[in-house]
């Protein structure tokens, strides 16, 4: 692997060469709402900012828009009622300054998207090709974060094209794929120690995060018992289920199918929405009967879902990144990782209150 | 690039109802390109998106089996919008049909055994496509005895009354098929399923059962099956959740760490007994 | 040393809990990241010692406390008593099971303007957050090269938009209060600021408005933390009959607002809970006080006041200013 030097200096005319070939976003401060960090489209004169702690939304929404249109049809004439694909944009995006756990995030969600022959999500998988991942790692990881205990961490490496570490003037560029080694190939070579001086960042960086749970007796739980814990009704108790969580969660990827058939007008659309576990008409059948009913089942689903279920189903993997938004963002200050403490306590059904 | 989401256009060649109540109706499909019905290769057991572009899908049963030829079958309820939209509809109408999708009853795996096979009310429809399977020459020698036990409310609610006559009239095949209480002109069994099923007391020896029915068939069945002592692994269920895509993505018919439309939607008592019963 | 206000809720709070005179206290205890605190449910008098009161309380208990049926002890500051008071009226709580401990208010610091003084740096503790001597906050941290910092923040530059114009910062129908009233309004003229779209024409002001909620993503966080949002399913998740589309179309998202404003209007206490929940920092008052103040202007009406005055919107007098009423 050979690391490549890019000084701060020289940032502009690394981001101008890139504009050529793709669009370039980076996360960039709001002006409507105080210290928020959004992604938008880095202009010409613009050099980004590395001075933030991460984007309040997950990049997801680039691979997997929040509203989508699938399908068209015509509700008349030749070929009325035949659904056709919409045509997908062909835009070519670099995200700059992807923080590590945004990208484990997309690669995670790679796995879900695209299991199969059957289930392979074309929507997703002609995004996620188009768009290139250039990561800036965390030298910083703030209070809410908690990358290392759900297996990620603030310099890894996982669905990123390019790592990048910042040593304060310079960037040290680690090419990770075939697309990143060509997109670096014109930068200088890294001299002798810079490599080093980029570890020891990382090593001070994971010192930095206090450890804030385990989950070997989750591991070791079966589905059942954690399922039956009398704690969920504690969680229940202030969570007031809404989506912030799921929203803003990189790995969050419940959808809606819902179509439009617009008043004016003969063509109609097929549209999919993120939708979220915390809604009760989530999993209304159409004879009223609902199987998680009660807010105790939609809160439970959400943690279980990430931290049993899908490690369960794929090969030990949590369904978390451990970025920390969901602490940051939810109104009520519902921490997954007091819920996770919880379900891995030694006696975890001496946790909260029986009901 | 296949697109997962796009259903095949299909076309109305046939309507019926079928019940006295008029809430099901029977809807047979003609693929509008030839090489959709090719793909569209199926198994008795599984399901398909009944897409109506404007209104949406809805998940259903396919009723018929795949050694009918083209012949593709739905028996629907009508209970939500877009069941309601095809209730309406008519032979000719255009709309779409995505799937096959899900798993299928185990039948390749349990050849020469002894079959049970327990139906409740309109879920009797992917059984009925599980019978016709079974009736194919190739595959009725592959297979022991069948006991087939259907119930609906009334006689005027049983589906494919004539088909099972048929079944009835071939070796092999007992058909137990009983409605709630008496009825004038009603000479079959009596009783609900499940006390159905306990009269009949069917041998667990060298056999498997198939389930389709509502929650509270299910429910009661499974203790009698229990008494009668089958194993958990020797009873298969079909389960119905609310779907989306079908395709084991959106995350709406999740329970536990099984999607029920991609790991189901049939699963073994044995992997049910192993999780929450959110369904 | 305790702050006192914290002492005293935690004092009242094991008394009630001790004499059986309630269930359960719905108050706050220390959030789990600076600058924030977690609603909290005390059951046993040992689980007060985890109640705390701060200036990050900024959430509204009466959405927890809403339809409970066991008697509860809510720790409520003025709007959010009001709010309380609002829903015993609506018949959500009732009052022989309703406990107001009353704490006067100094207002809520904003976390996101906490945060913006100090751009991007990590806050790592919030040293002390003092209810009313020091007039700031002093919060530790360290910036992306991990040098750290020491910084104090005034109050009044970090409250939250409706703690400036607050007018009853002393609970309002309190079965007790554990502080000294502080002086009922904070000082700043509610209709200067409520409708700051106002002087526009209908162009521009359209324009301000799609621009203001043109970031919302839906999660309903402002719905589902205001305890005047109850419906059993809300019009906006209706799917059948389907009054609002689900989309990311302004059209969508617009009529969500609009319609929520709407149904809000003469019941809202202007509590801030809805911005602080925002997941997006949008500024929903912008509505919800215009409407307030043309409720005031027009019936004189102030929500939650007491527990008997039907709201304007939900009621008839023949002298209505509405011209269809007569």
């Amino acid at each position: 692997m050979q690391y490549k030097i890019l000084s701060k200096d020289s940032l502009a005319g690394f981001v101008e060469a890139l504009s050529k070939e793709y669009t370039v976003y980076a996360p960039k401060r709001d002006k409507k709402v105080p210290n928020k960090m959004v992604w938008k489209v880095l202009e010409a004169d613009e050099t980004p900012t590395f001075e933030f702690v991460n984007t309040e939304m997950s990049p997801k929404d680039f691979v997997f828009p929040q509203s989508e249109c699938m399908m068209r049809f015509k509700a008349e004439g030749k070929e009325a009622m035949v659904l056709k694909p919409v045509e997908m944009d062909t835009e070519r995006r670099v995200l700059l300054n992807v923080r590590p756990c945004d990208a484990k995030g997309l690669s995670f969600m790679d796995m879900i998207f695209c299991q199969d022959e059957q289930t392979n999500d074309v929507y997703w998988r002609d995004k996620r090709e188009r768009t290139v991942m250039i990561g800036l790692a965390c030298n910083n990881p703030c209070p809410s974060c908690f990358c290392l205990e759900a297996n990620c961490g603030p310099h890894h490496e996982a669905g990123l094209d390019i790592l990048m570490v910042d040593l304060g003037v310079n960037l040290l560029v680690k090419p990770l794929t075939e697309r990143g080694k060509s997109i670096a190939a014109s930068l200088p070579d890294a001299e002798a120690g810079e490599p080093e001086r980029a570890a020891i960042i990382k090593r001070h960086a994971e010192d930095a995060m206090k450890k804030t749970f385990s989950t070997e007796r989750v591991e070791q739980r079966s589905l059942m018992e954690l399922y039956n814990l009398p704690y969920w009704e504690r969680v229940c108790e202030t969570c007031i289920n809404c989506g912030t969580c799921t929203f803003v969660c990189p790995t969050c990827h419940c959808f809606d199918i819902q179509d439009e058939m617009p008043a004016n007008g003969d063509t109609g659309r097929r549209v999919r929405n993120w939708d979220y576990c915390m809604a009760p008409l989530f999993t209304l059948h159409t004879s009223g009967h609902n199987p998680r009913g009660k807010k105790v089942a939609r809160v439970r689903q959400r943690f279980m879902h990430k931290y049993k279920y899908i490690p369960m189903k794929r090969g030990g993997e949590v369904g978390c990144v451990g970025c920390g938004r969901c602490v940051r963002l939810c109104p009520v200050n519902i921490d997954i990782r007091d819920v996770i403490n919880a379900m891995n306590a030694p006696d975890a059904t001496a946790e909260g209150r029986e009901v | 690039m296949l697109n997962p989401y796009l259903p095949y256009p299909v076309r109305i060649s046939d309507v019926r109802v079928e019940t006295e109540d008029k809430t099901l109706r029977t809807f047979e499909f003609e693929f509008l390109h030839e090489k959709d019905a090719k793909a569209f290769a199926y198994h008795p057991g599984q399901f398909a998106e009944l897409s109506i572009p404007g209104v949406g899908e809805s998940p259903i049963g396919i009723a018929s089996s795949p050694t009918e030829g083209n012949k593709l079958l739905f028996t629907v309820f009508r209970a939500g919008s877009v069941t309601s939209k095809l209730h309406g509809m008519k032979v000719g109408d255009v709309m779409g049909v995505r799937g096959p999708m899900g798993n299928w009853y185990p039948l390749d795996q349990n050849e020469g055994k002894n079959l049970v096979i327990i139906a409740g009310g309109y879920a009797v429809t992917t059984l009925r496509s599980t019978m016709v399977w079974l009736q194919d020459p190739k595959n009725r020698s592959r297979f022991g005895e069948i006991d087939f036990i259907y119930g609906a409310r009334t006689p005027g609610m049983l589906l494919y009354r004539d088909e099972m006559e048929a079944w009835q009239n071939k070796g092999g095949v007992r058909c137990h098929v009983t409605v709630d209480r008496e009825f004038p002109d009603w000479n079959g069994l009596t009783g609900f399923v499940p006390a159905v099923v306990e009269r009949l007391a069917p041998k667990p020896d060298n056999a498997i059962a198939l389930v389709c029915g509502p929650p509270v068939m299910i429910k009661f069945t499974q203790p009698v099956l229990d008494k009668c002592g089958w194993k958990s692994d020797q009873i298969f269920l079909s389960l119905e959740n609310r779907m989306k895509c079908g395709i084991g993505i959106c995350g709406r018919c999740n329970v536990g760490h099984q999607y029920v439309c991609k790991d189901g939607p049939v699963f073994s008592k044995a992997e049910l007994d192993e999780l929450p019963v959110e369904y | 040393m305790m702050p006192a206000r914290t002492e005293a809720i935690r004092a009242a709070a094991r008394r009630l809990l001790e004499a059986g005179r309630v269930d359960a206290v719905i108050g706050y205890t220390q959030g789990t990241i600076p600058l924030r605190a977690q609603p909290f449910i005390a059951y046993t008098p040992e689980e007060c010692d985890k109640l705390i009161w701060s200036s990050f309380c900024g959430g509204n208990l009466a959405s927890i406390a809403s339809g409970r049926t066991d008697r509860v002890a809510v720790v409520a500051q003025g709007c959010v008593s009001r709010n309380l008071n609002g829903l015993v009226h609506e018949k959500r709580i009732k009052r022989e099971n309703l406990y107001i401990i009353g704490v006067p208010c100094l207002g809520m610091l904003d976390q996101r303007k906490v945060e913006a003084k100090l751009m991007g740096r990590n806050i790592e503790t919030l040293k002390s957050d003092p209810e009313e001597d020091l007039g700031g906050i002093v919060i530790t941290g360290c910036n992306s090269t991990r040098e750290c910092f020491v910084e104090f923040i005034k109050r009044r530059d970090v409250k939250r938009d409706n703690c400036y114009t607050c007018m009853h910062r002393n609970p309002v129908g309190a079965d007790e209060v554990v502080a000294e009233p502080v002086s009922e309004t904070a000082g700043g003229d509610i209709d200067a600021v409520a409708a700051p779209w106002a002087r526009f024409d209908a162009d521009r002001r359209w324009d301000e408005f799609t621009k203001n909620f043109e970031d919302c993503i839906r999660c309903h966080a402002c719905r589902d933390v205001c305890p005047l949002c109850y419906c059993t399913t809300c019009f906006v998740d209706e799917s059948n009959p389907q009054w609002c589309g689900k989309t990311q179309d302004p059209a969508d998202v617009q009529t969500f607002h609009i319609l929520r404003a709407f149904h809000c209007a003469g019941r809202c206490t202007d509590c801030g809970a809805c911005e602080t929940a925002c997941p997006q920092g949008i500024k929903m008052r912008r509505l919800t006080s215009m409407l307030e103040k043309d409720v005031r202007a027009k019936w004189g009406h102030e929500p939650g006041m007491d527990c008997d005055t039907k709201p304007p919107l939900s009621t008839y007098r023949p002298d209505d200013p509405e011209d269809h009423f007569k």
